[in-house]
């Protein structure tokens, strides 16, 4: 068992390493140069977003529409910080006060909007979102108004997104695979049944809204410090949907799901821009034959299992054996 | 001693008195039956003791360990926790999830490794996810299903399910025990099978059971007591036999003597 979880821990590690590796090469030899590192930076924000809300959505089964309201919660934060103190542990300390800031947004509104149910859930986060939004909006001497901020220092460069992403991931397909974690899946699965075995459905509904607000928050602040300017519009109800999508596509309850669609999503849109005229209409025309043909979303409910390695592992080595 | 005592509980849904007045005690280590026709309120009453519904008034006192608590108002999951648990009538399986983790689920509370460990898979998260495996293989070793354990709950055939209800119920670790037509659809060699079974577990764990069933050959057999309800009100109580022989159970379940209704 104890060599079993090793080994597990083992293969994320090596595969985590081999990404970064590949990606650092490609990155190295110009196959992605600078325009191709911003779609990059998408993707690494959009993987974050997506992974936090599929916790929210795809796990707990609360229908969130709310997750760009947090994530500019996180930018603002991050945003104010590193302009004042523009050095790497303000940068730190921004993605951290940002998300500390989200995720204590995040369970303040949870505690009485997670009383509701299915469409009820999704037009409260809605509005909570809105309100986020005007809020920014209008403290003009803080955040500058409809104008946005501008020349926030440049610190998110490719290394601490993939760190931060494969944080993320980590960190909720661990929680996930607990015992926490499957008091909240069960949630979604008969919330009158999980209760009467002893799970407080309220309490696991909060915290899956807190860590989802909580890694929503550092999306957001990465962001900031990537793209050097954020206005209020860009939290806009858009935002969430994009988000939205990228969990559905992927599929409801699939930690890797969200990470291929996150990926498909961010290629497809960069190269969908040299067609601009029609962008739009074959990014929704692509959506709709996924769904027709994918309904549950790309991977459904499943994850892809890295124990296909470890069974090309086992069967070379016992093949080792036989010779 | 009374390990739950029902005191004059009544529930209206609107106009409809669902349950009324009802009162029950139920002993220590007893196998009690819960019985009436369709539509009698029984599960009502169920769902009252579990806390999904609350009640528009009387009290329910539950004493599993020499503390008396009154339980009505609560949540269910305060409720499970003081010691009650329940199988469904309507089977309500964590129907996605694999059959370990149904069981897994019902033993979160006792988990004792915080959010964190959980987060990082700090040593105390491997450590007591470990014994939680442990437990629940014995537990469905017990009830014969520790071969499907890795299979999802929907796939299992009916009368498993209806098993594993039952041991997600025990995973709770009760005093008092809930089951809620435990032998509903299944044919007569399965309900025998059942029968030894719930008096099998009910010496090993050492439970009080309080159990709905319109299977009489199940219910006179095992109960030593019977309540009986008709339109939300407890119409007669005692031993099978004498349960058998009531004139007022016989007419609520079989309509008035014709003869006697002339005179």
């Amino acid at each position: 068992m104890k060599k079993l979880v090793r080994s597990n821990l083992a293969i994320k590690l090596v595969s985590l390493i081999l990404t970064f590796a590949i990606i650092q090469l490609l990155i190295y030899f110009d196959i992605i140069n600078d325009y191709l590192q911003a779609t990059l930076a998408t993707i690494c924000i959009n993987i974050i977003l997506a992974v936090s809300l599929n916790l929210i959505t795809g796990f707990t089964g609360q229908f969130s529409l709310g997750h760009a309201g947090f994530m500019s919660i996180g930018a603002y934060a991050c945003a104010l910080i590193t302009l004042r103190i523009p050095t790497i542990p303000g940068f730190i300390l921004g993605v951290f006060a940002g998300a500390v800031a989200a995720a204590l947004i995040g369970g303040l509104v949870g505690l009485p909007t997670l009383r509701l149910r299915g469409d009820y859930l999704a037009i409260a986060t809605l509005g909570m979102s809105e309100i986020i939004r005007i809020v920014f909006l209008n403290l003009d001497n803080i955040t500058n108004g409809a104008a946005g901020l501008q020349d926030i220092p440049q610190f998110a460069n490719w290394k601490w997104l993939f760190i931060y992403t494969a944080g993320t991931v980590l960190i909720i397909s661990n929680y996930i695979r607990s015992s926490h974690g499957r008091a909240c899946i069960s949630i979604r699965e008969d919330e009158i049944a999980a209760e009467a075995m002893g799970i407080n459905s309220t309490k696991y509904k909060v915290i899956a809204f807190t860590i989802g607000a909580f890694f929503a928050g550092i999306a957001g602040a990465l962001y900031a410090t990537t793209f050097n300017f954020i206005d209020p519009k860009i939290f806009g109800f858009s935002k969430s949907i994009d988000v939205l999508v990228i969990v559905v596509l992927g599929g409801l309850g699939s930690i890797s799901g969200s990470i291929i669609a996150a990926v498909l999503l961010g290629v497809v849109t960069t190269y969908l821009q040299s067609f601009a005229n029609i962008q739009m209409i074959l990014y929704s025309v692509l959506l709709i034959i996924i769904m027709i043909f994918r309904p549950q979303g790309l991977m459904g409910s499943k994850e892809v299992s890295l124990s296909i390695f470890s069974k090309l592992g086992n069967s070379f080595k016992s093949k080792k054996g036989r010779v | 001693m009374s390990i739950l005592s029902v005191n004059k509980l009544t529930k209206s849904f609107g106009g409809l008195m669902a349950v009324s007045n009802v009162s029950m005690e139920i002993n220590k280590g007893e196998l009690v039956g819960l019985i009436g026709p369709n539509g009698a309120g029984k599960t009502t009453v169920f769902n009252l003791l579990t806390g999904i519904y609350e009640p528009s008034s009387g009290t329910i006192t539950l004493d599993p360990n020499g503390v008396n608590r009154d339980i009505q108002g609560l949540k269910p999951h305060t409720i499970c926790k003081i010691g009650l648990a329940r199988t469904f009538q309507n089977i309500r399986l964590f129907k996605d999830l694999s059959v370990i983790d149904n069981v897994r689920i019902a033993m979160h509370k006792n988990v004792k490794y915080g959010l964190v460990s959980s987060f990082f898979h700090l040593p105390s998260y491997s450590k007591e996810e470990a014994l939680l495996t442990k437990k629940s293989i014995e537990l469905l070793k017990i009830l014969k299903l520790d071969h499907k354990k890795d299979e999802l709950a929907k796939n299992l055939p009916y009368g498993e399910q209806r098993h594993l209800e039952i041991a997600r119920a025990l995973a709770t670790n009760p005093t008092l025990l809930l089951l809620d037509e435990p032998a509903a659809g299944m044919n007569p060699a399965e309900t025998s099978q059942l029968t030894e079974l719930i008096g099998w577990i009910r010496k090993e764990f050492d439970l009080t059971i309080l159990l709905i069933e319109h299977d009489m050959s199940l219910v006179m057999k095992i109960c030593e007591r019977i309540y009986v309800l008709d339109y939300g009100m407890v119409i007669a109580e005692g031993t099978p036999e004498e349960i058998k022989n009531n004139k007022r159970v016989i007419e609520a379940y079989l309509g008035e003597d014709m003869n006697n209704a002339g005179d």
